[in-house]
């Protein structure tokens, strides 16, 4: 991560000039920094509140609101699992006892080896060849606990 | 001259592994010396037989699938590309009954090309509804769309002509006189994907629809709200705007006409409440997506304060399809009010799994049997969700209702955005009404009390009941709280959740008794 190299201050100042004019920018504005940094930092809050004419409460608020958005790291990769209702038809809830087993965590932690975080979400939009997990931006279909197992494999052999 | 042969591209066909596919097949192509040029096209939506390879030939295309990329070996030795005595040989993709028996408008052209190819989406009739709109006064554009009798394919199905003429008359207070065009393409509901299958098997139809209703309205600036659990569809449309841009399909000046409109693509945050379009409104602001109340409407005061059209994905890219073949052809298609096409997403334990147009009134069964053919795991299908996580629950006594906004009203049930869930005889009803609540508990706006406390509150009594503690006590108790979340919400989620949780106690009682 070049954080270190580039200040936070001009990362989310320059995050922020790249949106300026935009109807509604905080959401864009938001994802922007998290894709750059991989969380919104907390101490991005007061500096994204002041560029934006915004409280801080109110660029908290719109945090804490949206499932996606995270003030601190992830894991290298995050894995989002589906808990909603045509994956549980396929299954899903056995999948959700054998990832927790398997990595030994359970929504909103991260590996000890800070290898994955894991996710619930509602709905990937693949729900006829469920059930789906998102591992990063890739789905996968029809995921048992044997094919979990080896995407996991596959994720600890890159490291 | 190489042979042509199509690898679909879409998240469903991906996940499925159509990429490793395609690098198969080319390699395949390549150490046997054969010409080939391996297209990513986009999908028919017949998941199950995802990822579905097609191979041009002068007589149709030619299908085979399912196929995994260790089947790529196998089928070249039986011939593929050429016609392959294989497993996987389907026959000719046209001839292929769950899709030669379906009726399509909105997916006619889904999966038959380059989805971002311009010239392909031109070819099928693509911008034939923009051209005519362009030469016609806004009022005719309108009239157009309520001649058609199309409604709202979100789930609420509230004429799409009215609210256009209610966008069209009010006044905008706004310097700049500005409108707004406003896509709800957050596809929340579980067992739903048709409006990612249409942008991204067809995305030009949705830039054409919205095109075509800023036209009418007079608004030269749109939204679509993605959902960010579609990372894959939001690639597709950002290079298609980029590239209807180029094309000056999307501008300040479409096609020389002086006319303008632009797209803006923005990314959702995982709140399923922002489906619902007041509170996209608010997310769009940059806000919380809270839910507003309602007058003033979305289409005189909505984004920003001002007049604005909020309309579902295939509700606007249904549009292009009236523009271009007139509202009779579409017209003529359904039943009673429900005119058009119904595009049935078949999902969850099932074994034809996909994307089903066909006009109104088929009934549940005939989907989810013929087309479906009967659940993945073999076992007998017990309980049919519809109309997504605030859907009924339906019995087997009830699958006989036919897929129209009416039929479905009148047994309690709601068709939404025509998702169909199959679940099989191992369910638990309990555990689905409790997930009910658990869901409407997580992502309740937090606007109204009994929505974000009831559903919370909800939880407990249909542990209790299961627990078997006070049974007759906490039944009543849950009926009242069902009550109150009906009663006492703003919108369909604290409304509506009570449908799936009322549905399981009525028709699965059994379940909760242990």
């Amino acid at each position: 991560m070049q954080a270190s190299a580039v200040s936070l201050q001009e990362i989310v100042e320059s995050v922020i000039a790249s949106h300026r004019g935009k109807v509604g920018a905080l959401l864009p504005v938001l994802h922007a920094i998290q894709d750059k940094l991989g969380h919104v930092p907390k101490q991005a809050v007061p500096m994204i509140a002041q560029a934006m004419s915004l409280s801080r409460a109110e660029v908290h608020g719109v945090m804490s609101f949206y499932h996606d958005f995270r003030d601190e790291p992830a894991g290298k990769n995050i894995i989002h699992l589906c808990r909603a209702e045509a994956c549980q038809a396929m299954g899903s809830r056995e999948l959700e006892r054998h990832v927790m087993d398997r990595l030994g965590i359970g929504y909103g932690e991260t590996t000890a080896d800070g290898l994955v975080s894991l996710e619930p979400v509602y709905c990937l939009g693949n729900c006829a060849c469920t059930p789906s997990i998102r591992i990063n931006d890739d789905i996968h279909a029809r995921v048992t606990g044997q094919k979990f197992d080896e995407l996991i494999n596959r994720l600890e052999a890159e490291g | 001259m190489a042979i042509r042969i199509f690898v679909p591209r879409d998240a469903t066909a991906c996940a499925l592994g159509a990429d490793e596919v395609a690098k198969f097949i080319r390699k395949g192509a390549e150490g046997r010396g054969l010409e080939v040029e391996v297209f990513r096209n986009g999908s028919r939506g017949a998941a199950w037989l995802e990822p579905l390879v097609e191979v041009e030939t002068d007589a149709g295309r030619l299908a085979f699938g399912p196929v995994a990329a260790g089947d790529v070996p196998g089928l070249f030795e039986a011939g593929f590309p050429g016609e392959a005595d294989h497993m996987l040989s389907l026959g000719f993709v046209d001839e292929i009954p769950w899709l030669a028996r379906q009726q399509r408008l909105t997916f006619a052209r889904a999966g038959l090309g380059d989805p971002l190819s311009l010239e392909n989406y031109d070819s099928l009739e693509g911008f034939k509804g923009l051209e005519r709109a362009l030469i016609l006064d806004p009022q005719a554009i309108v009239d157009e769309i309520k001649k058609s009798g199309l409604r709202g394919r979100g789930g609420a199905a509230f004429p799409t002509g009215i609210k256009w003429q209610t966008v069209l008359d009010a006044p905008s207070d706004n310097d700049n006189k500005q409108k707004y065009i406003v896509c709800n393409a957050d596809e929340g509901d579980s067992g739903t994907f048709a409006d990612r299958l249409l942008m991204e098997s067809d995305p030009y139809q949705l830039i054409e629809g919205m095109t075509i209703a800023g036209l009418a309205v007079g608004a030269t600036e749109g939204f679509i709200y993605l959902r960010s659990e579609y990372p894959h569809c939001a690639k597709v449309l950002e290079e298609a705007i980029s590239r209807a841009e180029q094309a000056a399909y999307l501008g300040d000046d479409i096609r020389g006409t002086g006319k303008a409109f632009r797209i803006d693509l923005r990314i959702a945050a995982g709140a399923y409440i922002c489906g619902e379009e007041t509170s996209l409104l608010d997310s769009l602001e940059g806000k919380r997506g809270m839910v507003r109340f309602k007058p003033p409407l979305p289409a005189i005061k909505g984004l920003m304060g001002l007049p604005t059209v909020v309309n579902n994905v295939l509700s606007l890219a249904a549009v292009s399809t009236i523009l271009a073949r007139g509202a009779a052809h579409y017209r003529d298609f359904g039943t009673g009010r429900s005119r058009g096409t119904l595009t049935v997403q078949l999902s969850g334990n099932i074994k034809r799994g996909g994307l089903v147009e066909l006009p109104f009134g088929a009934t549940l069964r005939e989907l989810v049997e013929d087309f479906g053919g009967g659940t993945a795991s073999d076992r007998p299908a017990r309980a049919i969700q519809v109309g997504g996580p605030l859907g009924t629950y339906l019995p087997e006594s009830q699958w006989d209702v036919a897929l129209d906004y009416e039929a479905l009203a009148e047994i309690g049930g709601m068709l939404g955005h025509g998702g169909v869930v199959v679940f099989d005889d191992t369910v638990d009803m309990a555990q689905q009404a409790r997930f009910a609540m658990e869901f409407c508990a997580v992502e309740s706006c937090g606007k109204c009390t009994p929505c974000r406390v009831g559903s919370v509150r909800g939880v407990e009594v249909i542990d209790r009941i299961v627990a078997g503690k006070e049974r007759e006590f906490n039944l009543a108790l849950l009926d009242d709280l069902c009550d109150t979340l009906v009663e006492g919400s703003l919108c369909a989620m604290g409304g509506l959740t009570p449908y799936p949780v009322r549905s399981a106690l009525e028709h699965f009682q059994e379940d909760f008794k242990r």
